[in-house]
Parts: structure tokens; C-alpha cells; sequence
């Protein structure tokens, strides 16, 4: 089983809409297997959306995830700068709608306190909070996160599941930055496939808290999945970070919305 | 359910491995599957799993792979690179999947015998660059002069664009990508030189330059190239182009490149142009 953690429906894919788009995702990615598809964001992405964006960016996978629901995850989108609009959007598009996730992107660091109610409110709908995050040699976004602060934010909300994007890149720093956070997984998706980065992480969390993800349509299924199919670790947490993980991750928001599971 | 599942998976990666075998044929004289970018040694700032040659040779010839041109880690800081192809050259005779690609600098004083030596001596068909790491630029005419010596040997001239990411790098050791553009005033006057760019297509991506540089006889392969069916898309996008395969193995996990041929689709041309054709036309005729 292959669940996928980190998509989106940009413009690398075919197709105008939301749901052709999905449609090309899902073809290509059926070429390795792959069962489920998390997609976030819209066709078109601002680092700081302003509260008209953010909620337009949500139509687009709302409209996908309408179109293919037994293959697509939505994550909600959204920008903590702008409080009242994201409690709103939580609402909308999980609580009320067939949203799964909360996705934050790079508008406003996560260790601040405005993530709190949003935090607050996930953990209340029993969902995980993808946060972004990267150490760059050469210089963050000012609102970028490293996993540095994630950790802050995982102090703050140890029950919370929290999703570590990109493992951080710099995944030498990065993993050591949040292992003693066990509410804390790491997302493989979206960096170059440097060998020993899935063996690095076992070693260090254990495969339990390690998801496989591909940041497609930027980078490739094939890069991303190598990093586990390329491993050298057992089988058993092969199939754990290929899908199990996620899977055990959504278990309850997917039972509270009555979805098999 | 799940395991049968996750072991179909498997089975499927091990006979996308196997298939371009099947597809070339393995008889007695049939071409095989190069691997054009594969790296010997230590990388400078970390223990890589495959970071020993015979685990690597295994390694890759479980993707099906019958030939790799390596290039050595060491070139990127040791200044005495006569050492360092010596001991890729010896090596490569204990593991004999592996084609020595020398290492040279032209801004280091006796780079000429250094040439010679990997032609003469090793007998390797071409030399690995790393400009970025050895401080100069495509438009130095040291570069120039190498290039001009290459081409004389009949020597393929390799050139790693980037080793890694520049948002990962090491901070005391910043370097930044190779500029491929002042090539193609460089080739210009040296018609007949051959050159392949290693680990480019994730930084260049401006079309046009690459059908300008692929005009030339100037070639990539697919360690960097990435997004979504990545190799149907540069084969579409810059149609000429001549790629060939390359893994970056062991920087990389190669299961990432032999998994991009899978992604795509491709016909049996494409495929076995990328698997040997492409390659075989860079060896000495």
C-alpha cells in the first residue's frame, strides 16, 4: 500500500481544471502503485496569501477531491497572519467538508503564538498540521520555518499530531532538531533523494515516525520513492513509511467523516 | 493483504529493473544499460550506504545496470589528482563494472600530463570537471585549452554542473552551479568536441540553451531531471536533445533513476537511446 503525503495540482500537470489535473496525477502515479494522493494548495500558489486567496486555493482541491474521492486527501490551506479567515476555512473545509489535514506553508513562522488557536482547532478535529519546513545554506523566506521551530510549536502541543515538510532538507540537522518530539513525524517528500536519509531517520525516530511523501507534480514519484524502495531497512518498515504511517495518521479523521478505512 | 501488496510493489521495481535488459537483449555482443554518472571515494561531508565500491557495483547491477563511468569524490579538494586517478583506475580493474573517468583542473600547474596520463596511461575514455569546486568559470581559457586538448585525444570532456543541492551545502563550502552558457562560444571553435553535462537538468532549464548547447555535440543525462514524468517531458520540451542515463549513485539512491524510465512513457527508441545509444555515441570512434 502507497499512500502519498505531500501533492499538488500545479501547472507541471495536464489539464485546465482542478479535477484534470488530479486526473494526471493519478495516472502517473498509478504507474508505481500508489493508492491515495494527500493534495494541497491551489493551481496557483502565493507564499503570503491574503484572506480572498487562501480560501479560492481551497476551491481548487476541494473541486479535486470532489472529482476523485476515492483516490485524493484534501489538506486545508492556510495562513496564520490571518486568524479569524483560518478557524473559518478549518471549519469549512474539514469540519463541515471532506478535508483530512491542515497545510502551512511559509507565510508565518510556526513557533509564533498565532498558530495557537489554529493548532487548538485541528487537534480538535483530530487532524495532523503539515508544516513546511526547511534549513537553507542559503537563506529561508522570513517566514519559512526550520524544524527548530517546529519543535517549539511541539513543545507547546505534545498531543498534536505535527507533520515535519521536507524533512527539514538539511535532514542531518533537521531530524535531531525534533526527536525528542514524538508527536512530530517527518515528511520524505520534496528534496533531492540523498542516499541514507530513510536509514539516518530510522535510526533516529524509528520507522513509525517517518512518511513517505513526493512533492509531485515538482519532483518526480520516481526520485522520491527510491529514498525508501532504495533503502536499507526492513521490509516491514518499508510498508510503514510507504503508507501504514499515514494511514494510522488519518485513522481518526477518516472514521470521524465515516470513511472506510 | 497489505504485505502481498507491498511485495507486488517490489516484484514490480525489480522487473522495471530486469525489463530494460529484456528489452536490449543480453546475448553474447548486445550493448548493455551505461550508467554515465556514478562517483568512487568518500564524499567529502558524509558517509554515503554505497560509498564502497563493491556494494556500489552490486548495487547497481541489481537495477540491471552493466556499465558505469566513475568519476572519484576525491577530485573535488585533493590537488593531486595523478594520485587520485590511480587509485580510480585500480579500482575500477578490481570491480570492472566500473570505466575510469579521470580527474583534471586546469587552473593546477602540469594539467597536460595529467590528460595524458588518463589517456596513455589508464586508457579512459573521457575526464570528469568540477569546475564550481576548482574555481573557474566555462569562458576561462584554461578551460578552453583543456577542452581543445580533449577534443585532440578524442577524449569525452564531462562536466558536473552541481554535486548538491546549494540550499543543503555544507556552509564553509558554498558552492555555486556551473554556468553552461559560455559553451557554446567555446564549441563554436572547436567543432567535433564532445561534451556531457552531469547533474544539470534540475538547475538549467531554459529550453532554448539547451537545443542551442544540444546543437553542439553536447550531451545530459537524468540524475537532476526531475518533475512529474520528468523524461517524456524533456524528451517533448527539447526534442535533438541527446540524453543518457546517469544515477548519481551513490550521492543518490540509483533506484531514483531506473524508477524515472518506469514514470514515462517511452518508446523502444527513446528507451534504448537512453539505456546505450546515447552513451555508446560519446565513446571514441
Amino acid at each position: 500500500m502507497i499512500w502519498d503525503l505531500h501533492c499538488h495540482l500545479t501547472r507541471a500537470l495536464r489539464g485546465e481544471t482542478p479535477a484534470e489535473k488530479a486526473a494526471h496525477l493519478i495516472e502517473v502515479g498509478d504507474r508505481h502503485g500508489i493508492e491515495r494522493f494527500c493534495v494541497y494548495m491551489g493551481i496557483e500558489w502565493k507564499r503570503d496569501p491574503d484572506p480572498d486567496n487562501f480560501p479560492k486555493q481551497n476551491d481548487d482541491i476541494l473541486a479535486a477531491v470532489e472529482a476523485h474521492p476515492d483516490r485524493l486527501f484534501g489538506f486545508v490551506y492556510l495562513n496564520p497572519k490571518h486568524t479569524r479567515k483560518s478557524l473559518d476555512e478549518l471549519n469549512r473545509c474539514v469540519r463541515d467538508g471532506p478535508m483530512v489535514g491542515v497545510k502551512l506553508w511559509v507565510a508565518h513562522k510556526c513557533a509564533a503564538p498565532e498558530l495557537d488557536p489554529i493548532v487548538e482547532r485541528a487537534a480538535t478535529l483530530r487532524v495532523p498540521i503539515f508544516q513546511h519546513t526547511w534549513i537553507k545554506t542559503t537563506g529561508n523566506y522570513p517566514g519559512e520555518s526550520t524544524p527548530m521551530d517546529l519543535a517549539v510549536l511541539a513543545r507547546r502541543y505534545p498531543e498534536v499530531p505535527l507533520i515535519c515538510g521536507h524533512t527539514g532538507g538539511n535532514w542531518e540537522l533537521a531530524i535531531p532538531a525534533i526527536r525528542d518530539h514524538p508527536n512530530v513525524s517527518i515528511g520524505l517528500g520534496g528534496f533531492d533523494p540523498t542516499a541514507g536519509v530513510t536509514e539516518f531517520a530510522a535510526r533516529a525516530l524509528g520507522a513509525d515516525r517517518i512518511l513517505w511523501g513526493s512533492d509531485a507534480p515538482g519532483r518526480s514519484f520516481a526520485s522520491q520513492l527510491s529514498k525508501v524502495v532504495g533503502a536499507d531497512v526492513p521490509e516491514t518498515d518499508k510498508e510503514k513509511i510507504l503508507g501504514g504511517n499515514l494511514k494510522k495518521l488519518l485513522t481518526p479523521i477518516l472514521k470521524n467523516k465515516g470513511m472506510e478505512v | 493483504m497489505h504485505r502481498r501488496r507491498f511485495l507486488q510493489y517490489s516484484a514490480a521495481t525489480a522487473a522495471l529493473c530486469a525489463a530494460p535488459r529484456v528489452a536490449i537483449g543480453q546475448s553474447p555482443g548486445a550493448p548493455g544499460f551505461i550508467d554515465t554518472n556514478v562517483y568512487l571515494g568518500r564524499w567529502p561531508f558524509r558517509r554515503l550506504p554505497l560509498d564502497a565500491a563493491g556494494r556500489l557495483a552490486e548495487s547497481l547491477r541489481a537495477q540491471g545496470i552493466t556499465e558505469a563511468w566513475a568519476g572519484s569524490f576525491d577530485a573535488l579538494l585533493h590537488r593531486d589528482l595523478d594520485a587520485v586517478n590511480t587509485e580510480l583506475a585500480d579500482t575500477c580493474k578490481a570491480h570492472p563494472l566500473f570505466h575510469p573517468i579521470g580527474a583534471i583542473n586546469p587552473k593546477l600547474p602540469g594539467w597536460r600530463e595529467t590528460l595524458r596520463k588518463c589517456h596513455e596511461t589508464f586508457d579512459m575514455h573521457g575526464v570528469r570537471l568540477h569546475p564550481n569546486y576548482h574555481g573557474y568559470t566555462l569562458d576561462d581559457p584554461d578551460f578552453t585549452a583543456l577542452l581543445a586538448e580533449a577534443r585532440k585525444r578524442k577524449l569525452l570532456v564531462q562536466i558536473a554542473v552541481r554535486m548538491e543541492d546549494t540550499r543543503t551545502q555544507h556552509p564553509k563550502v558554498a558552492v555555486p552551479d556551473v554556468d553552461p552558457a559560455p559553451l557554446l562560444a567555446s564549441l563554436a571553435d572547436l567543432p567535433g568536441a564532445r561534451v556531457q553535462l552531469l547533474n544539470a537538468l534540475r538547475t538549467v532549464s531554459n529550453a532554448l540553451l539547451l537545443q542551442r548547447l544540444g546543437k553542439f555535440d553536447v550531451h545530459f543525462e537524468i540524475a537532476m531531471l526531475e518533475s512529474i514524468e520528468g523524461v517524456r517531458r524533456f524528451l517533448d520540451r527539447t526534442p535533438g536533445t541527446k540524453l543518457a542515463f546517469g544515477s548519481y549513485a551513490p550521492f543518490f539512491y540509483p533506484e531514483s533513476a531506473t524508477l524515472k524510465l518506469r514514470e514515462s512513457i517511452l518508446s523502444e527508441d527513446e528507451l534504448s537511446a537512453l539505456q546505450f545509444k546515447n552513451a555508446t555515441a560519446l565513446l571514441p570512434t
